[in-house]
């Protein structure tokens, strides 16, 4: 390559590196910022303000829904397999809510820690299958540890 | 190495020439794989066990992604080689490419928020691959923009090939952004690199319209650079020649 072109091409690759430094750095710095939600964890850990819109992410604990018979009130438990958060929501639930799905919560904590929700999000796997694999997975009692498997690489 | 086909390139009559022969090679195979992969996807692969029918986006969802992002890579090695090189053919790809990219990221992010409603009860969330993505967009837009405001073509195709090098720096936030942080989105089903968390014939027609869309993009790509490289070489005398030919075989 002759001397001019090189030339060049370090200065597109200085180029990149220092944008990709820039941008690096300041993701690093909003590391935080970034995460749409709080694991309950992080809420456990007194890590996410009271009072202010948060979101909650994690797995609905199997057993814990709780239907008000006169309302649409719905309490249930998110957990991420070390700590707990209740959260209480009046509205219609997505097509894909249920015990062991992965969920995102929007609303407030009051002092008690319960999340007072006003939006709730269904949070799809990167797994599809067909109906007849999962009945299958059910029978031989596989599903456990498939869904285990799931909470783990999601990172719950 | 042989490096006689790269600088083969600078010669826009031979690309002319060359891509003459690629071009009916990449549209049939364009037709082919779309038609088998959008027909096995949406009308005979099993439905999800969870979303039913609804997953069946994927097929659109996926390769329209991939490309957005793919094509980005490409106009910044096209920008690349415009700068280094001062090669006249890099800067007709990278116009060339950025309107097709910008069409496939504005066809992923509606089929994601389509999906999104039914799936997760809402279409649009501020989660780091959503809005990384809208990034992407807004710099295709800013490409394409830039290309058109600057009438000096050589001007041009610099400040292209800087906006492009530069933005390349978010293909990597997108691919990751579900990893690096919580996100809505789930991470990648579909990868070339590790094993699918889809059974086979789920997986399959996916692969098959992802090839389709990549053909699609090259078919488009080659007709749109042969336009070009003609409307720019219209003062010499190959380019008015096959105008001529074109013309007569029109009439």
């Amino acid at each position: 390559m002759n001397p001019v072109r090189k030339k060049r091409l370090y200065a597109v690759m200085a180029l990149v590196s220092g944008a990709g430094i820039a941008v690096a750095l300041a993701l690093s710095a909003l590391q935080q910022n970034i995460n749409l939600f709080y694991s309950p964890t992080q809420i456990a850990a007194g890590d996410a303000p009271e009072e202010v819109r948060i979101r909650a992410g994690g797995l609905v604990a199997v057993g814990s829904v709780t239907r008000s018979d006169k309302s649409l009130d719905t309490d249930f438990v998110v957990t991420d397999g070390v700590a707990n958060v209740t959260i209480r929501y009046n509205g219609i639930l997505p097509d894909l809510f249920r015990e062991g799905q992965g969920i995102v919560a929007m609303g407030k904590l009051n002092d008690q820690g319960v999340l007072i929700a006003d939006e709730v999000l269904a949070k799809h796997d990167e797994n599809y299958m067909p109906p007849e694999v999962m009945q299958a997975l059910e029978q031989s009692g596989m599903k456990q540890q498939h869904d285990a498997a799931n909470a783990a690489k999601q990172g719950y | 190495m042989n490096w006689m086909w790269f600088h083969k390139l600078g010669s826009p009559k031979w690309f002319y020439e060359i891509s003459r022969l690629w071009l009916p090679w990449l549209a049939v195979s364009a037709v082919l794989l779309l038609v088998t992969g959008l027909v096995w996807g949406l009308a005979f692969a099993p439905p999800d066990y969870q979303q039913g029918n609804s997953f069946r986006i994927i097929y659109l969802h996926v390769p329209a992604a991939f490309l957005a992002q793919s094509i980005y890579i490409m106009l910044a090695i096209a920008g690349t080689v415009g700068l280094v090189w001062k090669m006249k053919l890099a800067d007709v790809a990278l116009q060339q490419a950025a309107p097709i990219g910008a069409w496939m990221t504005v066809i992923a992010l509606v089929t994601g928020a389509i999906w999104g409603k039914p799936t997760w009860g809402t279409y649009w969330v501020w989660d780091a691959r959503l809005t990384s993505m809208l990034i992407l967009l807004f710099l295709y837009f800013g490409v394409i923009a830039l290309g058109n405001a600057i009438t000096n073509r050589d001007s041009a195709a610099k400040a292209c090939a800087v906006l492009a090098i530069v933005g390349v720096v978010n293909i990597p936030i997108i691919q990751y952004s579900v990893e690096w942080w919580n996100t809505l989105h789930q991470p990648a089903t579909f990868s070339i690199v590790a094993k699918p968390a889809m059974p086979f014939e789920m997986w399959m027609p996916l692969l098959i319209s992802v090839l389709g869309f990549y053909c699609f993009f090259g078919a488009v790509l080659l007709m749109r650079m042969r336009l070009e490289v003609l409307r720019r070489e219209v003062r010499s005398s190959w380019a008015k020649a096959e105008i001529k030919a074109q013309v007569e075989k029109g009439l």
